[in-house]
């Protein structure tokens, strides 16, 4: 395949080719939707022409941060990508990064999720790099996302200042036909320059770089080649303008289009949210009367427009939440322009089938055997494909990455002194496990916490499209790592109970379970940890290696409806009119997990 | 020309491979174009959902009562997703059931084919043997060829070309 070509790219697939085109040698991230297939994209684009660069998926998004950082300060051009929340574990070290700065160029990538679809918040990133006080582009398109990473690297040499891509989902998971050209090739020698004051900087050198901060910001805001984009009116709008920045751009850009206004009132683009052009807030503060802010998440333009006749997210023109559909810009629009909404209302549409465990997942088997096990326990759980077992009931917490091992020493202090403490259970997956779990796991230790740990190991990463894991011992681009194991971790973690179990053996694993219980009760007891393996069945080969039976439901199903209730594997599905359950042959992958499910035998499984 | 096209699912029935499809045919035949699609959380047999917008558009988004062709690989999304279509819209549903739409059993011939995965390509040839897409049938299957992966190849085409010939049903 050529290399000068228009191809259909993802958003997420465009800033992995911009990436690449610029000569980044360095990309970490941590997979995380919207973000995740930046760097799976990044990989195959780096194979494909042949440059060198180091591909990593992190152990966490901290990790990918400070590496990648350390990359660039030696002057080559380094990337992490990571969803917004990962932002909030790598806060630490991305907050004194703009203090200190860079030296090669340094692009993050902060993919938000507004809405939001799949993420425990709806945070805009555009605010942290306000509050870090770095520049941050706001694309609106794939292909405009492709462009502005190599902006961003161009700023980020200028002034030696980390610089923030925030895409958005609608961006990440877009599609269109992106022109590509060929990566430059950099070459640059690793040249770390020493500079205890900057790159050490003790807090007598902070108050310095931080003046030095403000001024290259300054500086930025005053770069009128990033200033807002205009799309100026034919002056039949006076002094009425709006102001939109990202997809929401994209929306109203076409909205207006539409409603013949686009060329009438002026319409500006923001590029760079923050810091927002100074010569553009005093542009706005003389030249208009009705300003109206169209952005996702958070007011981050509105805020910094300063003027009191500005409308948007804060003053209640434009809901204070959620994502800004067309629909929802349209009836901001209307408004805005005193227009009479369209008529064609339609009705709400109705809701739609909520996502559930494939069928035959491993995590479903786990999480019945925890269940009818331990009834009236407490279930701590994390992020993950497994999160969707709150749609049988068998888990009772989803926080943030690690967080549900921390929770269950919390609820086990809080229970300690009760006469009969409920089993606490927790569950979390192997990657999350590696990314947040391993300091609260070192802590409840520690302080004699008592609880069992349940680490899901599927072998992947399973929810963000089956990236390795640290113990598999592979790396981003499939060549070998070196593996580091669960068991040793927990051992070296303090650990003295550690049982292994495929989780398909319900039985072997509820004797187990009730085991690890007993551990906790007794004297000597601490945290119990049993570990269930079998793979992701999305995952290569999986399914092929594992037996598969011929399913069927005998006349002896009453229609209880507890295996769909209770288990809920897709395959299993009420026939209103027999009036019982029956398994649909092409989702049904032959487990025989669901066997043990029906409290009448009525699920049969026959070998092939 | 401009042409909105929703394909409406649930996660797991190529959804976003029928929309990778009619991007790339969009690009070879010289439209602009902008699709988006759901990944993550919903992907595990959620209801789902992808825009493809052919010709000059800013935005990846189709509004209500703004698409031009609907392809529903689920019946039961009607409901969810049918507000999506314009007065003069055309729907194709993947059902063995007549309705107030153009119909095929997509599903039961894919199961004739052998994979029930390849319904996608399925009610996809059905639906651009009736013309009125921006490409042609030998245009999407040039496509087909072009991007399957191998293992899949022959039968994604088999799939496309029973849905070609598939009784039509109006
Ligand atoms: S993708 Fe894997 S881990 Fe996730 S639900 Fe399916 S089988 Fe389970
Ligand atoms: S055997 Fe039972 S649990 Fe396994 S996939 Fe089929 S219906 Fe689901």
């Amino acid at each position: 395949m050529s290399q000068n070509e228009e191809r259909i790219l993802m958003g997420n697939e465009a800033i992995g080719r911009g990436l690449v085109e610029c000569g980044c040698e360095f990309i970490a991230a941590y997979p995380g939707t919207p973000s995740s297939e930046i760097l799976s994209s990044a990989v195959k684009f780096v194979r494909e022409t042949g440059v060198k660069t180091h591909l990593e998926w992190s152990v966490n998004e901290k990790v990918a941060y400070e590496a990648a950082l350390a990359c660039a300060y030696t002057g080559k051009r380094a990337a992490v990508a990571m969803k917004q929340v990962g932002l909030n574990v790598a806060a630490d070290p991305f907050m004194r990064s703009a203090y200190l700065g860079t030296k090669g160029g340094f692009v993050l990538v902060a993919a938000d999720d507004p809405g939001p679809h799949s993420s425990q918040t709806e945070q805009d990133s555009r605010f942290f790099a306000l509050f870090a006080n770095i520049p941050v582009f706001d694309p609106a398109s794939p292909a405009e996302a492709k462009d502005m990473v190599k902006q961003a690297f161009a700023l980020s040499e200028k002034y030696e200042i980390p610089v923030m891509l925030r895409p958005t989902t609608r961006v990440c998971h877009a599609r269109q036909n992106v022109p590509c050209g060929r990566p430059e090739v950099l070459n640059r020698p690793p040249r770390f320059e020493k500079d205890p004051g900057r790159w050490i900087a003790t807090p007598q050198f902070l108050p310095d770089l931080h003046r030095q901060l403000n001024e290259k910001m300054d500086r930025i805001a005053g770069e009128d080649a990033l200033g807002p984009r205009a799309f100026r009116g034919d002056g039949s709008q006076p002094r009425r303008c709006v102001i939109a920045s990202g997809v929401a751009f994209a929306h109203a850009y076409d909205l207006l289009a539409d409603m013949g206004l686009l060329g009438r009132i002026d319409l500006f683009q923001v590029i760079l949210p923050h810091p927002l052009h100074k010569g553009f807030i005093e542009e706005i503060r003389a030249g208009y009367d009705a300003i109206l802010v169209v952005e996702e998440t958070y007011p981050v333009i509105e805020t910094q427009l300063i003027n009191e006749r500005v409308t948007g997210r804060r003053s209640g023109h434009i809901p204070n939440r959620g994502e800004l559909t067309q629909d929802v810009v349209l009836s901001v629009l209307d408004k805005f322009l005193n227009r009479t909404p369209d008529p064609a209302t339609r009705t709400a549409p109705e809701k739609g089938k909520r996502p559930s465990l494939c069928a035959g997942c491993p995590h479903r088997a786990a999480y019945w055997a925890i269940k009818t096990t331990f009834p009236g326990g407490i279930f701590p759980s994390d992020i993950g494909c497994y999160t969707l077992a709150m749609n049988f009931g068998a888990i009772d917490t989803c926080h943030c990455m690690g967080a549900c091992i921390s929770q269950a020493e919390g609820f086990y202090f809080a229970y300690a002194d009760e006469k009969n403490p409920p089993a606490i259970v927790v569950s979390i997956g192997d990657s999350t496990f590696f990314h947040a779990g391993i300091p609260g796991l070192i802590n409840a230790v520690l302080h004699r916490a008592r609880f069992i740990l349940v680490i899901l190991d599927n072998a992947t990463t399973a929810m963000t499209g089956n990236q390795p894991v640290p113990h598999l011992g592979i790396t981003a681009d499939g060549s070998p790592g070196r593996a580091v194991l669960i068991p040793d971790l927990l051992k070296a973690c303090g650990v003295s109970f550690i049982r292994e179990c495929d989780p398909y053996d319900m039985e072997a694993l509820s004797r187990h379970l009730k085991e690890a219980d007993r551990h906790c009760r007794s004297a000597e007891g601490g945290v119990a940890v049993v570990v269930t393996k079998h793979p992701c069945l999305l995952d290569h080969g999986a399914r092929g290696n594992q037996a598969e039976f011929a399913m069927a439901v005998s006349e002896d199903c009453s229609g209880c409806r507890q295996c769909l209730e209770e288990f809920e594997c897709p395959a299993l599905v009420f026939n209103d009119e027999t009036g019982s359950v029956e398994i649909d042959g092409t989702i049904c992958v032959g487990c025989g997990v669901c066997v043990a499910v029906c409290p009448l035998g009525a699920i049969i499984a026959r070998e092939k | 020309m401009k042409q909105q096209i929703i394909v409406s699912g649930l996660g797991g029935q190529g959804v976003v491979f029928a929309t990778r499809l009619l991007a790339h045919a969009a690009m070879e035949t010289g439209h602009p174009v902008l699709t988006s699609e759901n990944h993550g959380m919903a992907m595990r047999g959620g209801t789902i959902i992808s825009h493809v917008k052919i010709g000059a558009f800013h935005s990846p988004l189709i509004r209500q009562g703004h698409a031009d062709i609907g392809l529903f690989l689920n019946r039961e999304n009607l409901g969810i997703h049918g507000g999506m279509m314009k007065d003069t819209g055309t729907l194709f549903v993947n059902t063995p059931f007549p309705g107030a739409y153009r119909h095929c059993d997509a599903t039961g011939l894919a199961m004739s084919a052998g994979a029930v995965v390849v319904a996608n390509l399925v009610l996809l040839g059905f639906a651009v043997r009736t013309g009125g897409f921006f490409c042609t049938a030998g245009q999407l299957e040039d496509v087909i060829q072009r991007i399957s992966p191998p293992k899949q190849l022959n039968l994604n085409l088999k799939g496309f070309r029973l849905g070609l010939e598939a009784q039509r049903s109006f």
